[in-house]
């Protein structure tokens, strides 16, 4: 609060534009590891190393057409895709990269970024909604189920690491992490989280409301142009959100010896990203039931259980 | 500065509440109400209850509306709809219960500027333990109570939605 105003805008400016930036970049990213992966070259083609591929596509994305049909509930098809795009970017400035780098020192940062979370699920629906067409519509429907049953766990598995931190203030729970981690004490509430987070940013294997090979592409199949381009760049930037957020409570931030801060909180960040590639190139996607059936009937009582054991050991240790 | 957020957020929610009782539309009438919903949040925040504030987004405007925008979706009413929407909102429907709360409004207002209200300037600040010391020592009955409703109606729902499933199997063994 009493760093200068022209600090407090850098700071602002540069988390916002880096978290684009990086979004735009992984859409490259991903598809040069997909490709590493599948043992396929992948885009690398533009520029050194198949880099521009980036700028590739924002020129075709600007280009096309930005068609809105005749039959959509025009007003909401508009509004969708700004929605998760906003809801993402409000969710980095609570992130603490550094000791000084960080818009804001919010005392419920953790529950801001999961406010931010369950507004985003309203893209999806929107979007499905408007659209009138039955893909979209399921689509929709899809994420709405899943989005809100993972969400319910998603805030379970944090607690145990609120009450080890003894705070919502993600930068406290940063500095609570000096004398150790908590993805060992809070492996359970990590493993949980993950699996959540994979499910809120309906990354593949739980991509199911934009499906492909049932549903066309689900919630985005009547949008074109920049409109799919920002719900593609804001799925990104959920995966880095949720990767960000991942490296704050249970890697330890910023903390790490020889290396400065920011490093090593883009490295663990970096590596969680990687994770969610690897996922996608690695698992196939689950039925639909299986997936909810798995939500309700393990993740539920296993972060229920995680919270009464967390809590039982810290009201036994004192 | 902080009395200027506090008029331009209370007239948001003002106005998103009264579109949601005016539009036709049932999807867009739930979009104004969570417009609204979220305003309510950032006065709480601005009055020191940031967890209220948080809760209020993460529950109502997160979770319960979702679920209703999730109802109206499977619905799809459409075209059809509006039209009988807009037959209900003839003012021969509306005038006098509008009357009649218009002068309670007025008696608010007269209450509100003879200074009989309480001040919001003494408000103090509400963190979430005290939220959560507040619930499980004075409101402990009151949170019990609620839970046991809650589970009640969740085994009320698994019962309805279990019916069903045991049904479904016989069809193939009559044939």
């Amino acid at each position: 609060m009493t760093a200068p105003a022209w600090i407090t805008l850098l700071n602002i400016f540069g988390v916002l534009i880096a978290a684009v930036l990086l979004a735009a970049l992984l859409t490259w990213g991903e598809r040069r590891l997909l490709g590493f992966w599948q043992d396929r070259p992948g885009p690398n083609r533009v520029g050194p190393f198949g880099l521009l591929q980036v700028v590739a596509d924002m020129i075709k994305l600007f280009f096309k057409e930005d068609f809105v049909p005749r039959f959509a509930d025009i007003p909401v098809f508009i509004l969708a895709p700004t929605v998760v795009m906003a809801t993402m970017l409000l969710g980095f400035v609570v992130i603490p990269v550094s000791p000084t780098i960080g818009v804001i020192d919010l005392n419920i940062g953790l529950l801001f970024i999961l406010a931010m979370s369950s507004m985003a699920v309203y893209s999806v629906i929107l979007g499905g909604y408007a659209s009138n067409n039955k893909y979209a519509l399921l689509g929709g429907l899809r994420a709405a189920a899943q989005t809100v049953s993972y969400e319910v766990f998603m805030g379970l598995s944090l607690m145990g690491v609120v009450m080890l931190a003894g705070s919502f203030n993600l930068r406290e729970i940063v500095q609570a992490q000096e004398s150790g981690w908590y993805i060992l004490p809070q492996f359970i509430g990590f493993f949980v989280f993950f699996i959540a987070g994979i499910a809120e940013s309906h990354r593949l294997p739980f991509d199911l409301p934009e499906a492909e090979h049932e549903l066309t592409a689900g919630f985005h199949t009547e949008y074109s142009g920049m409109k799919f381009g920002m719900f593609f760049v804001g799925e990104y930037l959920s995966v880095i959100l949720i990767s960000a957020l991942i490296t704050t409570l249970f890697l330890g931030g910023w903390l790490g010896p020889w290396l400065p801060p920011v490093v090593w909180f883009a490295l663990k960040t970096g590596l969680l990203v990687m994770l969610f590639v690897l996922l996608r190139a690695a698992i196939p996607r689950p039925r639909y039931d299986q997936l909810m059936q798995f939500g309700w009937k393990v993740m539920l009582p296993l972060s229920l259980l995680n919270l009464l054991a967390t809590a039982g050991v810290l009201l036994w240790i004192g | 500065m902080s009395a200027a957020v506090f008029y331009l957020t209370a007239a948001i929610a003002i106005a998103s509440t009264a579109m949601v009782i005016f539009s036709r539309n049932a999807v867009h009438a739930l979009l104004y109400l969570i417009v609204s919903l979220l305003s309510v949040a950032v006065i709480f925040y601005q009055y020191g209850a940031p967890f209220a504030a948080a809760l209020e987004v993460i529950v109502y405007a997160g979770a319960i509306m979702v679920l209703m925008i999730f109802v109206i979706m499977m619905l799809n009413q459409g075209d059809a709809a509006v039209v009988q929407e807009k037959e209900w909102l003839q003012p021969r429907g509306w005038l006098g219960p509008a009357l009649l709360s218009s002068v309670l409004l007025l008696q608010l207002i007269v209450l509100l500027f003879s200074g009989q209200g309480e001040t919001t300037e003494a408000l103090h600040y509400v963190g979430p333990k005290e939220v959560g010391i507040a619930l499980f020592s004075h409101y402990i009955l009151a949170v019990e109570l609620a839970s046991m409703l809650l589970l009640a109606g969740l085994v009320g729902a698994f019962h309805l939605a279990r019916q069903k499933r045991a049904e479904s199997p016989e069809v193939p063994h009559a044939d």
